[in-house]
């Protein structure tokens, strides 16, 4: 892939881990959420991170966020270090990185009618006069789609999907550059699924905006992202463009993930899916490959050495016999 | 095939401030001996309802039911002795695996317990007591030393790990998947005719899920149970089901055998619902409108405010079944007749 030279996000060995204490207050171990990511995302693209629960993808998005210190590693956004920067420091880019939680409704204020709810991230952020704001405000919720009569109701007069429009909106009016989406449509039913990420697109367009999309569903990560990054237990096991992941997988474990997708009209995965087992406990990783307790294709090999991700056949992939 | 439960114009209307919400209204279904059937539709459609209804646990003093049978093995039901059915039905002959496996165990009793008590009362073994059960009552010696052998033997079927340790485990320390094998462990242990699942792979991850919903087809396929499978996954349905029906705001739109449900859907919410599924070209197509208030429900076919080919008929009356080839029933006044995916 020929790559822009600046990427708007730059991830370089990013660790964040948790300590595990027992009873009496003491660390008697490590949960290893996020364990060496490195990632690039360019400006303007769309970014699936896509693994089983617990596996780090929104610790990593968190990270990313600020919401946790790294443990180790660097995070640079727009070729500034932003990881280690104090707390007022934080602050000014917070602007510009912005997260959406699974539910964007179910963050709003009830008590607080749209209006204030539109107007109260500009007054923390910008120094625009009352009269700016009001414009402001306007074009956001034109863009989401919701009429203007919609600023006087309070949260519980709107519809789910509104709610979550409204959500977004928030979130825009800052106009950030890099919009972290953890699992936006989970728990949707196909159809508002569908609306939801038309709006996603849409504004995208129209704002110029970078996505990570987070998400455990396959079949909406590969409508919606053209960069695909599949995790392992706090690892990356697969790195490339969606289409050529999605045609060919070279990784065990993203073979496994898409052959469990059921797909309609195709043969039962049901019949035919190999996979056993479940994800070891983050708390307690295999050596070496990660992935070795349940990869069907397991050699001695893979308990000793640890794979690296490396270049093959337009992506990247961490296994020793891919 | 013999018909194992029939659901005949089905209404049922939940109170609400505004008034009574018509949650369910005329709905049929048809279960037959040994079959799985899908029962689709987005959240808000009266999937649970259904369930709840045919299980006889609707929320008293809410919900009402204003007309309608549920006829399981030729008794109607909700006219049959609500002893009678608890004694014999509710738990026995018809049981039930919920959505969430993280809820439905207490958490402070280990699973032994949970599971035993569950058999005091509905093991096969256990004989028809009369009257109310009384919490007194004696677990015979002998019945519960067969039942435990029944649930070490079903343990060892569902794929759980080392049967008799892991009965003294509390649930928190069983994983997602592990305790939704229990609860397919749990329904299973009365020897049901009917078994309803309640999205029961919704809140697992997909390798988990393929590996629960292979499970389940293989033993209730073994076993000769029927099983009602409710989903909002159009994916998931197809993995299972042997027949889908469609429902929409409380009424059935289309039923039909899984491979003519995906392949020719004639109703236009069933076209448009399967078009709403994100495809790999990139292409993505929602249903235009918001799913209708069921306490001022559209008139006629529920349906009509959001499709195509809406015409007066369809506001006026709701359209009677109509059969197509291949027991393949749809319920609208325009049917499309075309493979999926052909639309305008």
């Amino acid at each position: 892939m020929s790559a822009p030279a600046a990427p708007l996000l730059e991830i370089v060995d990013l660790v964040r881990h948790f300590p595990v204490r027992n009873a009496f207050g003491r660390r008697v171990g490590w949960l290893r959420a996020v364990d060496g990511v490195s990632l690039a995302v360019q400006p303007g693209e769309t970014l699936g991170l896509v693994g089983e629960s617990g596996c780090g993808k929104s610790t990593l998005g968190k990270t990313v966020m600020g919401i946790y210190t790294p443990t180790a590693g660097d995070i640079r956004f727009a070729g500034r270090e932003i990881g280690w920067l104090a707390k007022r420091e934080r602050r000014a880019v917070a602007k510009d990185l912005q997260y959406v939680y699974q539910d964007p409704g179910a963050s709003l204020d009830p008590r607080w009618k749209v209006v204030h709810l539109l107007h109260e991230p500009l007054k923390i952020h910008t120094a625009l006069s009352r009269a700016e704001r009001e414009r402001e405000v306007l074009a956001i919720l034109a863009a989401v789609g919701l009429p203007d009569a919609h600023l006087d109701l309070y949260p519980h007069e709107l519809s789910g999907g509104q709610q979550r429009r409204v959500g977004l909106a928030r979130i825009l009016t800052l106009r950030p550059r890099l919009v972290i989406l953890d699992e936006p449509t989970s728990g949707l039913d196909v159809s508002v699924q569908a609306s939801v990420l038309k709006l996603f697109r849409g504004l995208q367009e129209a704002f110029a905006l970078t996505y990570v999309f987070i998400s455990h569903d396959l079949s909406v990560v590969r409508a919606i992202c053209a960069r695909i990054a599949v995790m392992y237990l706090g690892k990356i096991v697969e790195l490339g463009p969606t289409v050529a992941v999605f045609e060919r997988p070279r990784h065990p474990y993203t073979h496994s993930l898409l052959a469990a997708l059921p797909r309609i009209g195709g043969r039962r995965v049901t019949q035919e899916f190999a996979l056993e087992g479940e994800p070891p406990n983050p708390r307690d990783v295999p050596s070496g490959c990660r992935f070795r307790t349940r990869c069907p294709h397991v050699q001695a090999r893979c308990a000793v050495e640890e794979p690296l991700l490396r270049p093959l056949d337009g992506r990247t992939v961490a296994c020793h016999f891919a | 095939m013999a018909e194992l439960l029939a659901v005949r114009g089905l209404r049922v209307d939940f109170a609400t401030d505004r008034g009574p919400a018509q949650v369910l209204d005329g709905m049929n279904l048809d279960i037959e001996t040994g079959e799985v059937v899908g029962l689709v539709g987005e959240s808000g459609c009266g999937k649970t309802t259904l369930a709840r209804a045919i299980l006889g646990i609707l929320p008293e003093g809410a919900a009402r039911i204003r007309a309608g049978e549920v006829r399981f093995k030729g008794t109607d039901l909700l006219r049959e002795d609500p002893g009678a059915v608890n004694d014999r039905v509710r738990g026995r002959a018809i049981t039930f695996i919920p959505q969430d496996p993280f809820t439905s165990f207490s958490p402070v009793f280990p699973v032994e317990t949970q599971i035993m008590d569950l058999m005091k009362w509905k093991s096969p073994r256990a004989r028809n007591g009369g009257g109310p059960a009384s919490i007194l009552a004696r677990y015979p010696r002998a019945r519960h030393r067969a039942d435990r052998e029944a649930v070490l033997e079903i343990l060892r079927a569902v794929q759980i790990p080392e049967p008799a340790r892991a009965l003294r485990r509390l649930p928190h320390e069983f994983s997602g998947g592990q305790r939704q094998r229990l609860m397919i462990a749990m329904a299973l242990l009365p020897r049901p005719d009917l078994i309803i699942a309640d999205e029961p792979t919704t809140a697992l991850d997909v390798t988990i899920q393929a590996q629960i919903l292979r499970l389940l087809r293989a033993l209730v396929k073994e076993r000769g149970v029927s099983v009602l499978f409710t989903t909002h996954d159009l994916g998931t349905a197809h993995e299972i089901c042997d027949r889908v029906v469609v429902m929409y705001a409380g009424q059935e739109m289309e039923a039909a055998p899984t491979d003519a449900f995906f392949g020719r859907p004639a109703h236009p919410y069933t076209r448009r619902l399967l078009m709403s599924v994100p495809s790999p070209g990139g292409e993505i197509r929602d249903i235009p409108g918001e799913v209708p208030s069921l306490v001022a429900p559209p008139s006629g076919c529920r349906f009509h405010p959001r499709c195509d080919y809406a015409t007066a008929e369809c506001r006026d009356v709701r359209p009677a079944l109509r059969a197509l080839a291949g027991a393949h029933g749809v319920r609208c006044h325009h049917p499309v007749d075309a493979p999926a995916g052909a639309d305008p």
